[in-house]
């Protein structure tokens, strides 16, 4: 954790600014209003060079004196309030917590300032990319969700955590990652495979594949969380060590891949911390039930769901590489997607004893 | 095969039942040959006369006696309907008591658990004469209101008789009847039965009593049934009676003990329905032949004129050279393709419409002063179609809105300051409107979907007023939509009455009441919206400039000049809001209750609107003072000295004789003392400018 400081840190600077906005407008019989970056398709820009999603400069801006956004402002103010006090404190806290916190009742009224934890939460994300602050230096963390196994050490709290000898449950990795709260003291492994879900995770930590194959096993249960991912930036960073994605072979699978290699586009200002360029697609393939003759009755109809999103990741700029376009045309044709277990259709270990190994060997993967 | 020929032609065979004779064996078909084989003689020996009695005791369901429920439910409506059409035709308001008991052998019941119940209906209406009353009460299709072309909630003669036998064929007791034509008149108590096989009644018990009441009938039943609430209940029946009714006064002893006193709120009697002969456009073929044998003319011609309505001699005579018949031929005489020209012929004719002045709509303030009395709400709303007519019978459409939630209401379920937890106060909006429906002033509680007037309502493009409606549903919001028909005729889908068909021109009339219901509504709806918004814009403002300024005093440390930033921005709100101008925005200025006709508005300040009929509710409820009749009704009108109005406008209301009222004009009203002696001297007729008019 950072050393208690009397005085205030950058961020509680930049949260003090929002006051400021707000009392110079006042004095300026003017509109207090926020500028807050715009997260979502339009203002994102894939960068080829560095293979990144970027964040472009289009803001929207948060007025008080709006009906419409008036609401919104209030609680801005609020939740930089309760992050200002937690950098006073020195404290780290949840999202959830932050809702508890800022909601209150407004006086002579019956309306909540919050009502529900999705009102808070954007804005949270509001300040961190207003502020370009980043969640731990906001001091806010999510949930613990996500695993790890293999030959590494990290130093948390003081503590040598060693997980090549946490069993087959891993050790949980915190939501914060940065250096200053996680230390990677040693890492011998060749290379990361990131899992898409945590019941094959745990079938390749029960048959101890990261022993056999020198690797480093993750997973972030279904897309994966912050800490997961910047974790798995570090590995590959710090120690140069390759990361290999098993996802589902369905849409969300390859944006979950899409995630971990160039950033999602809501988070945008953090691609440059988080994404992994290189990141290599191991699976599952839409050529791979033919290539593994995996039964035609193990696939599941793609739903309408599944084919828009399909269609839109046609056009997303970063699938637009030829194999990419031929991968996701070529589940589309099939009209049916695989889930990582149906591998379990020809045996228990397939996936550990046969599929990896292959794919591994073969050097069968997609950029 | 004889049972399928009672239910087609049940009209027709009832009249003629008790003297109808065994139909010859031999136009019968002959036996099919199969293997049995059974000889048309022996057929012949089973074939009899089925009367309408065992017709009805075997299909009961065709009246409404198909679960014990509804059984329950139609046993009071055929009671009360005869009650308020004796009393309407007799010229008498009707004071109407419905008492339902539990009949429990030894232990008392409870009313939601019991079985059998007593139902008794008192009314204050002109009594039967003696000889009458076994017939009318144990005879199935007797009655005075089938042979004649009058709007009645009654039609065929058969529902309080098969009341009476369902009550005999479930519990086996006699129906009781106690009636008195005058206070000289000696009261008479009759329990009868009915011979099923005959279809006669039978008198167990007829004697002379003394009884409290000068005038009226009392009908008594003991029938299996079951008492519960809610939809399509008795309560329900009878509140939306009391709705279509205002000049009744109804009250109700609930199984349960309580009492319910559903007050008089308009009294007026309504114009009394007149009798019409039939329009040619409105009978079929065979209808004509029959009329051709039972008239008393006796040349064609004369039998046109004289039989039908809107055929004048001359006329007559044109039909008669077009169809091709002699007008001197005797009407007796005319058969087969010699009749079937004359029928076409009358259809072919140009005729005008069917005289409407025989239909007595509700009224549009009467029906106001229904839906205000018993629904909760914040704008009312009616219309009165004009007379239309559909195969040749006149009719009349009218509507009412109910809406909203009144500001009382509103205010009530906030009062407890608790703050409210997540997924609280999310559940509201779902809420749909509600339909009722009438029938010459009878609630329809059944079949809704399949009756004219749900169509209609869907079919209205609510969302245009400013509702919500999702497609092929209900209009959303706090509502109660009124649709009632009135016509010589109605049109039903079925014997039991519960659904009225769905004829093109019916259902364009309702549609245009609604439209104009809608359009006032909407009307209401937006600007309350408007003035709502900008009242909210400038609380939202209010409420977080107090949030905004204390965020902000922690983060500069507290140790900022709270009241001068909350000022600042407080003098930005305003400036930024509207200003004076929201308290505009409800336009209080100008002509009606927000320039809408024939409506009501209710604001936590007051009544706006009909205020006639509010006021007089507000009295009759509560005592509450009521706003002032008359000329400057609504806003300005002070609560000073109400104590001694009140008294005058709800006690003895002045019963002028109804008569005449009832033939000065259709649409006169009368509300209460004071509010009545004024709109004497207006001139009669329909008064579709807003009173508030200035």
């Amino acid at each position: 954790m950072a050393t208690k400081t009397k005085n205030p840190t950058v961020v509680e600077k930049k949260l003090i600014g929002l006051a400021d906005i707000v009392i110079q407008a006042a004095e300026r019989s003017k509109d207090p209003t926020l500028q807050i970056p715009i997260r979502a398709l339009s203002n994102v820009s894939f960068n080829e060079k560095k293979g990144l999603i970027e964040m472009g400069s289009k803001k929207q801006e948060r007025s008080f004196f709006n009906v419409g956004m008036a609401k919104r402002f209030m609680q801005t103010v609020l939740v930089a309030d309760a992050l200002s006090e937690l950098q006073r404190a020195d404290l780290t806290t949840s999202l959830r917590e932050i809702y508890y916190r800022t909601k209150h009742t407004i006086k002579d009224s019956h309306e909540n300032t919050f009502d529900a934890q999705d009102e808070s939460d954007p804005v949270i994300e509001d300040l961190e990319v207003s502020l370009a602050a980043l969640r731990e230096e906001l001091h806010v963390s999510a949930e613990n969700r996500g695993s790890i196994v293999g030959p590494v050490v990290f130093g948390d709290d003081g503590d040598r955590v060693d997980c090549s000898k946490l069993g087959k449950g891993g050790y949980s990795v915190p939501s914060i990652v940065e250096p200053e709260y996680l230390e990677i003291r040693r890492c011998t492994a060749d290379f990361v495979l990131l899992v898409e879900k945590g019941t094959q995770w745990n079938r390749l930590s029960e048959d101890k594949f990261w022993r056999r194959y020198n690797c480093i096993l993750l997973t972030g249960n279904g897309q994966p969380p912050r800490g997961v991912r910047r974790l798995a930036c570090r590995l590959h960073e710090e120690h140069r060590l390759p990361v290999y994605v098993l996802v589902d072979n369905d849409p969300w699978g390859y944006y979950i891949y899409s995630v971990v290699k160039q950033g999602s586009i809501n988070l945008a200002f953090e691609s440059e911390r988080m994404a992994i360029p290189k990141a290599k697609f191991v699976g599952l393939s839409s050529a791979d039930p033919e290539n593994y003759e995996l039964p035609r009755n193990v696939g599941i109809k793609l739903n309408d769901k599944d084919i828009a999103r399909a269609k839109e990741l046609l056009n997303y700029q970063w699938f637009k590489k030829p194999a990419w376009q031929a991968e996701i045309k070529r589940m589309l044709a099939s009209g049916l997607k695989y889930e990582l277990d149906a591998l379990a259709n020809k045996d228990f270990q397939y996936l550990t004893k046969k599929y990896l190994p292959k794919k591994l060997q073969e050097r069968d993967w997609l950029d | 095969m004889a049972t399928k020929k009672a239910s087609a032609s049940e009209t027709e065979s009832i009249s003629s039942a008790s003297r109808s004779t065994p139909e010859p064996v031999a136009t019968k078909k002959p036996a099919a040959k199969s293997a049995e084989r059974v000889t048309a003689v022996e057929m012949g020996a089973r074939q009899r006369e089925i009367s309408v009695s065992e017709f009805f005791t075997k299909n009961r369901h065709l009246l409404g006696f198909d679960n014990p429920r509804k059984a329950l439910l139609t046993c009071v409506k055929e009671a009360v309907d005869n009650a308020l059409d004796a009393c309407e035709e007799a010229g008498i308001l009707p004071d109407v008591t419905v008492r339902l008991e539990v009949v429990s052998n030894g232990q008392p019941v409870a009313a939601s658990q019991a079985n059998r119940f007593r139902v008794t209906v008192t009314d204050n209406g002109p009594g039967i004469v003696r000889q009458q009353i076994p017939r009318i009460f144990a005879k199935l299709l007797y009655g005075s209101k089938f042979h004649r072309l009058r709007m009645s909630r009654g039609q065929q003669g058969i529902g309080i008789s098969a009341a009476g036998m369902y009550g005999q064929l479930t519990t086996g007791k006699p129906v009781k009847i106690i009636s008195r034509i005058g206070p000289k008149a000696a009261a008479h108590f009759f329990e009868v039965q009915i011979d099923t096989k005959k279809n006669e009644p039978l008198v167990h018990e007829n004697k002379q009593i003394d009884w409290e009441q000068p005038r009226g009938t009392q009908v008594t039943l003991e029938v299996e049934g079951k008492y519960q609430k809610g939809r399509a209940s008795v309560d329900e029946w009878l509140e939306q009676t009391s709705i279509a009714n205002p000049h009744v006064k109804l009250i109700y002893h609930t199984p349960e003990g309580e009492t319910k006193e559903y007050a008089r709120t308009y009294h007026e009697l309504p114009p009394q329905p007149r009798e019409i002969k039939p329009h040619p456009y409105g009978i079929e073929f065979g209808m004509l032949l029959k009329m051709l044998q039972d008239t008393k003319s006796h040349t064609v011609a004369g039998f046109l004129e004289s039989d039908f309505c809107r055929v004048s001699a001359q006329i007559a005579e044109d039909i008669c050279k077009a169809a091709k018949v002699s007008p001197d031929a005797k009407p007796r005489e005319l058969k087969g393709p010699v009749a079937e020209t004359l029928y076409k012929t009358l259809q072919e004719t140009k005729l005008m419409a069917p005289p409407t002045n025989c239909i007595s709509p509700i009224g549009e303030k009467a029906i106001l002063s229904g839906l205000y009395k018993q629904i909760k709400g914040e704008f009312y709303t009616a219309v009165s179609r004009p007379p239309a007519v559909y195969r040749g019978n006149p009719f009349i459409i009218e509507a009412g809105l109910a809406y909203g939630n009144r500001p009382q209401d509103q205010n009530k379920p906030q009062q407890p300051t608790m703050p409210k937890a997540e997924g609280e106060g999310e559940e509201e909006d779902s809420e749909l409107a509600r339909v009722i429906r009438y029938a010459n002033r009878v609630p329809l509680l059944y079949q809704q979907s399949a009756c004219s007037t749900f169509k209609a309502v869907l079919s209205t493009t609510w969302k245009n007023y400013g509702l919500t409606q999702s497609r092929g549903a209900l209009p959303g919001g706090p509502m109660v939509i009124f649709v009632h028909m009135a016509s010589v005729w109605v049109p039903f889908t079925s014997e039991s009455k519960e659904a009225i068909a769905d004829y093109d021109e019916i259902q364009k009339e309702i549609t245009l009441a609604l439209r104009e219901c809608g359009r006032r509504l909407g009307l209401f709806v937006r600007r309350r919206e408007r003035a709502a918004s900008e009242f909210r814009r400038r609380n939202i403002f209010e409420l977080y400039i107090e949030e905004v300024v204390e965020a902000c005093n922690r983060l500069k440390g507290g140790k900022l000049p709270k009241e001068k930033l909350k000022a600042q921005l407080q003098k930005i709100a305003s400036a930024r809001t509207g200003g004076q101008k929201t308290d505009h925005a409800l336009g209080k200025t100008g002509a009606g209750p927000e320039g809408l006709p024939h409506s009501i508005i209710v604001t936590a300040e007051g009544i706006e609107g009909e205020t006639a009929v509010a006021s007089q509710v507000e009295a009759d409820q509560a005592g509450t003072a009521p706003r002032a009749t008359s000329d400057a009704p609504g806003e300005t009108t002070p609560i000073e000295k109400p104590a001694s109005k009140a008294p005058v406008v709800k006690a003895r209301h002045p019963e002028k004789s109804p008569r005449k009222a009832a033939a000065k004009s259709e649409q006169t009203t009368l509300f209460g003392g004071k509010s009545g002696s004024k709109m004497k001297t207006a001139k009669p007729g329909k008064s579709t400018a807003p009173r508030k008019q200035k």
